[in-house]
């Protein structure tokens, strides 16, 4: 495995999510195109935000003559999910030089962080693991910002682009990278709860819905590890006595 | 540049510095945060739990319009056979194309 491979191979695992986000830059660079920002601003957005559901609430916002403040706290409890992304990912970076660990905070996306999740399962120690996470993370990025330019200049020529279903590639790739962890009962456990959770909190504004079910799945497979182990441990004082 | 220009530029570049600040906080801290062994033990479930969370809506309810368990929805139809593939195969680009088949067939052939 080299450098190169090594990156090409993370782009390459990210091409799902990249087909999948491909509708959501255009219809995020129409929308720009028909609103109140110049379209420079939506590309600027793009380029420097870099986060879709944010950027998408970001527009309603400005349409209804909402505040800074309110706007820039929306945009911190919408995205607090990467900070819980960046905390499982850190054992993976914190040896890495901080030009690196800024670079690919910056780039930190859902669909990188599933990409990773599932590489990390697979080769927990790869050497050059970060120069993947960059592929993954340059990929993503290139396709974003070429998508919501298409958006912004031809995006009334695609109107029905949400109704061909691509974002089902990114739920065929999640499903490839959740699935080998289910043979765990507490995972298991633990992905039905959030499963659950959010589904029935999925008209909760801000993302809350999501970390909710995050919490509840994260305590579901919590309480059943120890009960387990609790489990095990009398069993061997059982045995002990 | 007008006042409204200005305005909207300094809220992109706000939420930039927001978003920046979420996402690479902890991994600019890098060594220098240690997790209690809880902690890290609640992280080893985020994985499955969020990306489950993050599909489990768009599959039930791919138009955002009440529970569809229905044969008649593609999203559920592709995300049981992409279960199936993983479970069957254990091969994680064959499930996708698989998963990816059958939604396209059953959006655009079964369904049309």
């Amino acid at each position: 495995m080299t450098r190169r491979s090594s990156f090409a191979a993370g782009a390459r695992d990210t091409l799902p999510m990249v087909i999948g986000a491909a509708p959501f830059g255009v219809i995020f660079g129409t929308l720009v195109a028909a609103g109140p920002l110049a379209a420079w601003q939506g590309q600027l957005m793009s380029l420097s935000v870099y986060a879709g559901s944010s950027q998408f609430i970001a527009l309603g916002l400005v349409a209804g003559h909402a505040g800074l403040a309110v706007i820039w706290l929306t945009t911190l409890i919408v995205n607090l999910r990467h900070a819980l992304y960046a905390a499982t990912l850190l054992p993976h970076v914190a040896h890495l030089p901080a030009r690196w660990r800024w670079t690919l905070g910056f780039f930190l996306t859902d669909e990188t962080f599933a990409v990773m999740a599932g590489y990390y399962a697979r080769h927990p120690r790869a050497p050059l693991g970060h120069w993947y996470f960059l592929g993954s993370c340059l990929s993503m990025y290139a396709n974003w910002q070429f998508w919501t330019l298409v958006g912004l200049l031809f995006g009334a020529a695609f109107p029905q682009l949400q109704s061909l279903g691509l974002d089902f590639a990114m739920v065929a790739t999640f499903i490839a990278i959740v699935v080998p962890q289910l043979a765990s009962l507490p995972n298991f456990a633990a992905a039905v709860a959030a499963g659950a959770v959010a589904y029935l909190g999925q008209d909760v504004p801000y993302k809350l819905g999501l970390m909710a079910a995050v919490v509840a799945g994260v305590a579901v497979g919590m309480a059943l590890q120890r009960w387990r182990s609790g489990g095990l441990e009398a069993g061997r004082q059982e045995e002990a006595a | 540049m007008t006042g409204t220009v200005l305005t909207n530029t300094v809220m992109i570049l706000g939420m930039a510095a927001v978003t920046v600040f979420v996402k690479a906080a902890l991994f600019v801290l890098g060594d220098r945060v240690v997790f209690p062994p809880l902690l890290k033990q609640a992280l080893g479930f985020v994985p499955v739990t969020v990306l489950t969370a993050i599909i489990v809506p768009m599959i039930l309810s791919p138009n955002g319009e009440g529970l569809e368990l229905t044969w008649r929805n593609p999203q559920l139809v592709g995300a049981l056979a992409a279960v199936l593939a993983c479970v069957v195969t254990g091969k994680q680009l064959l499930t996708i194309a698989v998963a990816l088949g059958v939604f396209f067939v059953w959006q655009l052939g079964v369904l049309a």
